[in-house]
């Protein structure tokens, strides 16, 4: 009877939805971590972390976390100092929001919200404009990453910057025109309703150039190899990120591990049938959700064993020459296929 | 917005969030333009056009809002950004500033005026009523059939810049 009057009250399930997400936003991108130390150690034949936890190196990002925390926070002299300490604040809040509407499952059945039956489920929030709210709240990060590599004060960090900024503009297009698309076949721009449309198939299927196109999109959108030209160690140092140490930096690299994870997420929800199984129904809908997005996560790990980086003029040649004009034929289709079937 | 919040006794939350967020895009743009660095300036721009952006969403037009967000903070901001680290902007504590500050009163009072004008004319004697929120599918609706001729009209305008834009590029 308490949990009945617990759960009725919206504030106090508000409270625990956020607090749920807060700790997935928190301990996934760990998990990631440590898969892509060991996962990335292994493709190379070497084993990785060992020691930290006895275990097979379990606790090394733990340790890792720990270490930032105790680091000093240097701020250089001739830096911008509020903007300098901004920066990493501004890069990572939109990636945490994102985490706020992943559904993991399907509306429940029964429900005591105010709003009615299919408002609640195994999300933080099912927004009306789902998909588009996280396009938008995305586009945020490439202020912070300019922010970084200007207020820096220096010159591979502005460099850095401003080629994370031409890359995330030119991705952008190809992300939102990927995603619009599946908006398009779906019928509705809120993450639930698009997984909910994929009960008969997977949105992967019809269109798979859709969901490669979306793929390359956001690993350029994460900076992540084969599209680190931002980053690019050999040439740049370590791009925006030059002058940051310590928890800063640690701010840096969660957002880019939780990038990841809310990606793959975005795309499991857009194109892999978001909690829609096959072969094993009775495993349930939320662990469906995870499995599909730690593999897609995996896969995102893989690529950077896999594939050299892009050159500059590569990488934009790609987005401009390619990947906008297969995904405006594609919106195309999309188009005419809605309208004839 | 004003006439909600002025109206009966109790004063509504979304009154109250407007008000809060009104103030913080009108103390932000004073810092756009008394800013002495141009860097700053675009940053305080970035705060003026979130917040509205997020007055549009407690108004309940949550695509416009967001709208607003991916469109004028994701992208004209940070190519308004881009430009100036590429170009003006030192690296550093060197005053990024411009002595045009005449002119630059000047034009600034003429657009306010002008939009204030324009504003008070066609929405003053207009209620908001704040508690109605606009669904995304109503938006589409009538942007395809009401608004369709405007719309194409503004997707013209725009594919003319873009070949301008490509022809500016091209001359090298």
């Amino acid at each position: 009877m308490i949990f009945y009057h617990f759960f009725s009250n919206p504030w106090a399930v508000f409270a625990l939805k956020l607090a749920a997400v807060f700790i997935f936003f928190l301990t996934a991108p760990l998990f990631l971590g440590y898969v892509e130390h060991k996962g990335l150690a292994h493709m190379q034949s070497r084993l990785g972390p060992m020691e930290a936890g006895k275990f097979h190196g379990w606790a090394q990002l733990i340790a890792d976390g720990v270490k930032f925390i105790q680091k000093e926070d240097i701020v250089p002299d001739a830096a911008d100092r509020r903007i300098f300490m901004l920066a990493p604040m501004i890069v990572i809040i939109p990636v945490s929001l994102v985490f706020l509407v992943i559904p993991f499952g399907p509306a429940a059945v029964s429900c005591h919200a105010p709003a009615g039956a299919g408002a609640c489920g195994f999300w933080g929030e099912n927004f009306d404009v789902g998909i588009f709210f996280v396009l938008a709240i995305s586009a945020i990060s490439v202020i912070g990453m300019l922010m970084a590599g200007w207020a820096s004060a220096n010159k591979f960090s502005l460099i850095g910057a401003i080629r994370g900024a031409a890359q995330l503009i030119a991705y952008e297009l190809p992300l939102v025109l990927a995603a619009s698309a599946v908006a398009m076949q779906a019928g509705t721009l809120s993450l639930v309703g698009i997984g909910d449309a994929q009960k008969a198939y997977w949105f992967v299927f019809p269109q798979i150039a859709r969901f490669i196109i979306f793929v390359i999109a956001s690993l350029a959108e994460l900076s992540r190899p084969p599209f680190d030209m931002p980053i690019a160690d050999s040439e740049i140092i370590f791009g925006h990120m030059t002058e940051y140490t310590g928890i800063r930096f640690g701010l840096f690299l969660l957002s880019e591990y939780a990038g990841i994870v809310s990606l793959s997420a975005i795309a499991v929800v857009l194109y892999l049938g978001a909690w829609h199984g096959f072969f094993v129904p009775w495993i349930p809908g939320p662990i469906w959700t995870l499995a599909k997005i730690g593999a897609l996560s995996f896969l995102v790990i893989w690529l950077r064993a896999t594939y050299p980086r892009l050159r500059e003029d590569q990488l934009q040649k790609m987005a401009w020459k390619y990947l906008i004009p297969i995904a405006l034929v594609n919106i195309l289709l999309t188009m005419i296929f809605k309208v004839v079937f | 917005m004003d006439p909600q919040a002025t109206e009966g006794a109790v004063v509504s939350w979304p009154a109250v969030f407007v008000a809060i967020f009104g103030a913080v895009a009108a103390i932000s743009a004073v810092a756009v333009v008394l800013s002495r660095n141009v860097v700053h300036a675009a940053l305080s721009l970035v705060v003026v056009l979130g917040a509205a952006g997020a007055i549009f969403l407690v108004l309940g037009a949550e695509f416009v809002g967001w709208t607003q967000i991916l469109i004028y903070v994701g992208a004209i901001v940070v190519l308004l950004l881009f430009g100036l680290m590429l170009t003006a902007a030192p690296i550093g504590k060197h005053a990024l500033d411009n002595q045009q500050r005449g002119v630059a009163f000047i034009t600034s009072a003429a657009v306010f005026g002008v939009f204030t004008f324009i504003i008070w004319r066609s929405f003053g004697s207009q209620r908001i009523h704040l508690n109605q929120v606009v669904r995304t599918s109503d938006i589409g609706r009538s942007l395809f059939s009401g608004y369709i001729l405007p719309f194409e009209v503004v997707s013209v305008l725009l594919l003319a810049a873009l070949v301008g834009a490509i022809v500016l590029a091209k001359k090298d």
